[in-house]
C-alpha cells in the first residue's frame, strides 16, 4: 500500500507504514539525510522540518498524519529569507560538527517567517528546542540577526 | 569523485612507507597514477594539484566541529601560497606510515593535537610543492627559480604568468627539496587571518555534509544492539518471536562477545521497533549492581588512606605537618559524576565487504585502533581493511574508544550476516546515554592550611577517582608507579608556587567503562583546584586575581603565560570594577593541552536564580592560525563546559542508568549564557590546542562567579545540586 506525500513541492510515492515516523521516511525511504536523528524523542531538534511552514519534530510526526501537507526540508529550502539565514550561517562561521545546523536552520528560517526582526528573547525562545551540543549558539544568535537585518534591507 | 578516485590512485602508486619521523615521500613516479586516467598530480601524501588547478589537501585528522578541514589546509595553502578557493578537503585512509599523528605516533585524533602536531608537517608538504612547481615554471619559461613568484595560486615570471594546474604534471618529475624554505611568520597571508572561512560551511549549512549515518550502500542491512542493562552483566538468553512478523524485521543473533543481541531490519525504525520487541535474559553476577551513592561513598572512604602520593614535591606528613600549624584552616569535598558525550550524531558507522576484505565508513577518530581491532574481530589481516573517514556529528572524544567498541560491534553483526551484507551499526540516543565510557566519577577533598597573613601554608590535597588509561593501549605510555596521568592531570603539576602541597591518589572502583570526555582529568582537576583557590582568597581576605599572580610569580615560562591570560581576562571583563548588589564576577585560570587559558564569568543572581550575562575567555595557544576556529573552540569548550556544570549527571540506580535521553540529560541550550568574549593572546610560539583547553576554568569561573554573587560555594556538580535555577 503507497501513501503520497508532498515534500519540497514534489509528490513522493512511500511504502512506509502507519506508525512510522516522518523523520526515517525521509532519511532511510527517500535517502534525504539533509534532516538528521538526534534523539528520536522530539528533544533536540535536529529533526526540524518545516510541515505547511511551522517548524516540526518530524521523528514525532506521522506518516499516515501527512496527507495534504506540505513538507519542506533542509534540501527544499529556497527563497530570499532561506538564503539570507544560509548565507549568514556561511558569514559567520556557525557550524562546527555541523550535525545540528540542519534542524537549526529550518527553525530559523520558521521564526524569521513569522516574526521578520526578532529580539534575542524571540530567537532564545524559538530556538530553546534545538540543541547544538557544539554550543554555536552565540553565533546562531548572531547570524539570525544578521539575516534579518539582510531580508529587511 | 574524482577527488576520491586520485586520493586511491596515489595510494596504488606509491611503494614506499614513511618511516618513523620523516614528512614527506614527495617525488615519487605518478605514471601509474597518470596511466589509470586522472589528471590530478600527487605532491606527496598531503597535497594533489589537478590540471584545473583544484589542490586536494589529504587531512589525517578527522573532522568532529574542531575545525581541523579547515586548520590543516590553511597549512598547506599558506607554503603553495594556494587561493584559498581552489583548495578541496578530502580525509586520508587508514595508515599509520603515512598518516599518523606525529604527537602520537599512530595515526588518529585527540589531546588537541591536530594543529600542533601537523604544523612544520602540512606547511612542509605546501612549500616542497611550490618548490617543484616553481622549478617547473623557471624552466618552461627559461627563467631562475628566484625569478618566480607564486601569489594567490598565480605563478608569475618574467613577464609570463600560470595557474598552479598549468605545472603540475611538469612539476609532478622534479624531486623536491628534502628541507624546503618554509616563510617566516612576517609572510604569512593565510595563516593567521582573521576571516579565512571554514571550507565545511557550506556542506553543513545545506544538508549535502555526509556523516556515516547517512550513508545508504546497496543492500544495506542495519543493526542496532540489544544491549545488557547493567556494565558487566552477560547474556543468558533472549526471545526474539516478538519481532517476528514485524515489518522490516531481518533478524537476531547474540554476539559473540555475550554483551548483547545484535537485532537487523531493512532500515533504522524496523531494527529499532524489532529490538523493542525482543527480550533477554541476563547474568548480572560480575555485573555493577550499585546505586551512584554507593558508588560514591565508596570512593569517599578511599580518601581516607590515598594509594599513591603523586608530588615529588610534598607528601602527605609534609602538608599535615604545615596545616598542623596554620591559624586557619579551609575545607571542602568535590563530587564530580558520571558525564555523557553524546555527541549529536549518536554513534553510527557502516560496514561493508571489498574485494579484499572489508571498508569501514567512520567517523573515525583513532583509525589506529580501529584498523586492527576489526581486522581481529574478523580474523583478516590488517592489509584487508580500509577505513573511510567521514564527517562525525560531534565526538569530544566518545568516537575514541581504547577498543574501538561500536565499531567491533559493526564487524561482529557484519559477520553474523555472513560477511556479504553491508551493515550500518546505529545507536539510539538511549544507547549513547546509557551505554557508559563516561568521563568518571570523582571526588576530592581539599585541606588548606592559610597563616596569620592570610597566604597558603600548606595543602593536603586528596583524591579518588577511576582510572580512565589503565588497561589500555596507552598505559604504558601514560602510567607511571601505578599513576595514571589522566587522574591528576592539571592538579599534580600545577604551576602555582604551592607549599606544602601534597596530592594523594586512590583508584576508584566500578564496572562503569570510562573514557575522556573533553579535557579528561583536567574537566574536574581544574575545578577542584580553581575554586579552592578562590575559597583560600576569600578566607584570606585577599582578591582571587592577586592572589593568583601571587602563585605565579616568576620567570618560569608557564607561569608567565598563565599570568599573561589572567591579566588579559581580568582587564577586558573589567575586573574590579564595582558591580550592582546581586552581580558578582569570578575568575580562573588553567593550562591544559598545552594552551593557557583564563576565564571570567559575570552572573546576576536574584535568589536561587542565575542568569549567567557574560563570559570572558582569554587565551594563550601560541601562534594563531586560524583565529576564528579558536574563537569558536573556546566558545565551544566554555558551552560543554558550563553545559556539564549545570545540569548534566549520569547516575546508577541498582547499577542501571536513570538518564534515558536528553529530557533526563539536560544539555546547554540557546540563551543561557548571555555572551562569549574571546581575546587572543598575540604569540609567536608554536601553535598548541584549542578543542579542550576552553573547558577546564569555564565552570569554575562561573561558580566564583556565583560565589562573588552572594550565592553558595558550589563543590558538588552539577549545580543545579544546590538548589540553583539557571534563566
Amino acid at each position: 500500500m503507497g501513501r503520497k506525500l508532498t515534500i519540497n513541492g514534489e509528490e513522493r510515492a512511500v511504502t512506509a507504514e502507519a506508525g512510522t515516523p516522518l523523520l526515517w521516511v525521509l532519511r532511510d525511504e527517500l535517502q534525504m539525510t539533509g534532516t538528521k536523528f538526534g534523539c528520536g524523542v522530539a528533544s533536540c531538534g535536529a529533526c526540524t522540518v518545516m510541515i505547511d511552514g511551522w517548524p516540526t519534530r518530524s521523528c514525532q510526526t506521522f506518516v499516515e498524519d501527512l496527507e495534504g501537507s506540505e513538507v519542506t526540508t533542509i534540501e527544499g529550502l529556497s527563497g530570499p529569507t532561506a538564503e539570507a539565514v544560509q548565507q549568514a550561517w556561511r558569514d559567520l562561521d556557525v557550524v562546527q560538527c555541523g550535525y545540528c545546523q540542519s534542524g537549526q536552520i529550518m527553525s530559523a528560517v520558521a521564526l524569521l517567517n513569522e516574526t521578520p526582526q526578532p529580539s534575542d528573547a524571540d530567537i532564545d525562545a524559538a530556538m530553546a528546542g534545538n540543541a547544538c551540543r557544539c554550543a554555536t549558539y552565540q553565533r546562531i544568535r548572531a547570524a539570525i540577526h544578521q539575516a534579518a537585518t539582510k531580508a529587511e534591507g | 569523485m574524482t577527488l576520491i578516485t586520485s586520493r586511491r590512485g596515489f595510494l596504488a602508486a606509491s611503494g614506499t612507507a614513511l618511516g618513523a619521523g620523516a614528512v614527506l615521500t614527495v617525488g615519487f613516479s605518478t605514471k601509474g597514477l597518470l596511466a589509470a586516467g586522472t589528471q590530478d598530480v600527487v605532491f606527496n601524501p598531503f597535497v594533489s594539484i589537478a590540471e584545473d588547478g583544484t589542490v586536494t589537501v589529504v587531512v589525517k585528522h578527522f573532522e568532529m566541529g574542531q575545525g581541523t578541514s579547515t586548520g590543516l589546509p590553511t597549512l598547506v595553502a599558506e607554503e603553495l601560497d594556494a587561493d584559498w578557493d581552489q583548495i578541496a578537503v578530502t580525509f586520508a585512509p587508514s595508515d599509520n606510515a603515512r598518516y599518523a599523528n606525529l604527537a602520537f605516533g599512530a595515526q588518529g585524533t585527540g589531546g588537541s593535537t591536530a594543529i600542533a602536531n601537523s604544523f612544520m608537517q602540512y606547511r612542509q608538504a605546501g612549500a616542497a610543492a611550490r618548490a617543484v612547481l616553481v622549478e617547473a615554471a623557471a624552466k618552461t619559461w627559461g627563467l631562475d627559480p628566484a625569478e618566480i613568484s607564486v601569489e594567490k595560486g598565480v605563478i608569475s615570471g618574467g613577464g609570463k604568468s600560470a595557474g598552479l594546474g598549468d605545472f603540475a604534471l611538469a612539476a609532478s618529475s622534479l624531486t623536491p627539496p628534502q628541507e624546503p624554505l618554509l616563510k617566516s611568520p612576517e609572510a604569512f597571508t593565510l595563516i593567521g587571518k582573521a576571516d579565512l572561512p571554514r571550507k565545511d560551511s557550506r556542506a553543513k549549512t545545506d544538508g549535502s555534509a555526509i556523516f556515516a549515518t547517512d550513508l545508504h550502500l546497496p543492500g544495506m542491512v542495519t543493526a542496532v544492539i540489544l544491549r545488557a542493562p547493567r556494565f558487566g552483566a552477560t547474556l543468558t538468553s533472549f526471545d526474539a518471536s516478538g519481532a517476528e512478523g514485524q515489518s522490516g524485521y531481518l533478524g537476531a543473533q547474540a554476539l559473540t562477545t555475550g554483551t548483547g543481541v545484535a537485532v537487523f531490519g531493512k532500515d533504522t525504525w524496523s531494527a529499532i521497533q524489532a529490538r523493542q520487541a525482543i527480550t533477554a535474559e541476563w547474568d548480572f553476577s560480575q555485573a555493577e549492581n550499585r546505586d551512584t551513592a554507593q558508588i560514591l561513598a565508596d570512593h569517599q572512604a578511599l580518601l581516607e588512606n590515598p594509594q599513591f602520593q603523586t608530588r615529588a614535591e610534598a607528601d602527605q606528613q609534609t602538608s599535615e605537618a604545615a596545616l598542623a600549624g596554620a591559624a586557619q584552616v579551609v575545607e571542602a569535598e568535590f563530587h564530580f559524576p558520571n558525564l555523557a558525550h553524546t555527541p549529536m550524531e549518536p554513534l553510527c558507522c557502516v560496514i561493508a565487504p571489498t574485494d579484499q576484505g572489508v571498508k569501514i565508513y567512520d567517523g573515525a577518530q583513532f583509525q589506529a585502533i580501529t584498523h586492527p581491532t576489526v581486522a581481529a574481530v574478523l580474523g583478516l589481516p590488517p592489509s584487508a581493511v580500509e577505513i573511510e573517514t567521514v564527517y562525525a556529528g560531534g565526538s569530544f572524544g566518545r568516537r575514541a574508544t581504547p577498543n574501538s567498541d561500536y565499531q567491533a560491534e559493526a564487524a561482529m553483526a557484519f559477520a553474523l550476516l555472513g560477511r556479504k551484507t553491508p551493515v550500518k551499526l546505529a545507536w539510539t540516543r538511549e544507547d549513547d546515554l546509557t551505554g557508559g565510557y563516561y568521563r568518571p566519577l570523582a571526588v576530592h577533598r581539599a585541606k588548606i592550611g592559610l597563616d596569620g597573613e592570610g597566604a597558603i601554608a600548606g595543602w593536603d590535597h586528596r583524591l579518588a577517582v577511576k582510572p580512565i588509561l589503565k588497561g589500555t593501549p596507552f598505559e604504558s605510555m601514560l602510567v607511571h608507579n601505578g599513576i595514571d596521568h589522566s587522574s591528576i592531570e592539571g592538579l599534580s603539576d600545577t604551576f602555582y608556587g604551592l607549599p606544602a602541597f601534597s596530592v594523594g591518589l586512590s583508584d576508584g572502583e566500578s564496572q562503569v567503562p570510562v573514557l575522556w570526555w573533553r579535557a579528561v582529568g583536567h574537566t574536574h582537576t581544574a575545578y577542584a583546584m580553581e575554586v579552592s583557590l578562590d575559597m583560600a582568597a576569600e578566607a584570606g581576605g585577599q582578591d582571587p586575581v592577586d592572589l593568583r599572580l601571587a602563585l605565579l610569580q616568576g620567570e618560569d615560562k608557564d607561569r608567565q603565560r598563565l599570568r599573561g591570560v589572567l591579566q588579559l581576562a581580568a582587564k577586558a571583563a573589567d575586573w574590579g570594577t564595582p558591580l550592582p548588589e546581586g552581580k558578582g564576577r569570578g575568575i580562573a585560570v588553567h593550562k591544559s593541552f598545552g594552551s593557557y587559558v583564563a576565564i571570567v564569568a559575570e552572573v546576576a543572581r536574584d535568589g536561587d536564580e542565575v542568569a549567567i550575562e557574560r563570559i570572558v575567555c582569554a587565551v594563550d595557544c601560541g601562534l594563531a592560525v586560524n583565529p576564528d576556529v579558536i574563537k569558536a573552540q573556546m566558545e565551544g569548550g566554555i558551552g560543554y563546559g558550563i553545559s556539564a556544570a549545570l545540569r548534566e549527571e549520569i547516575t546508577l540506580a541498582g547499577g542501571e542508568v536513570e538518564q534515558l535521553n536528553f529530557p533526563d540529560y539536560e544539555i546547554l541550550r540557546m540563551g543561557t549564557i548571555g555572551t562569549i568574549e574571546v581575546h587572543i593572546q598575540p604569540s609567536t610560539e608554536a601553535p598548541t590546542g584549542v578543542g579542550e583547553p576552553g573547558l577546564p576554568p569555564s565552570a569554575p569561573a562561573l561558580a566564583n562567579a556565583i560565589r562573588a554573587a552572594g550565592g553558595p560555594r558550589i563543590t558538588v556538580l552539577p549545580m543545579t545540586k544546590s538548589g540553583l535555577f539557571f534563566s
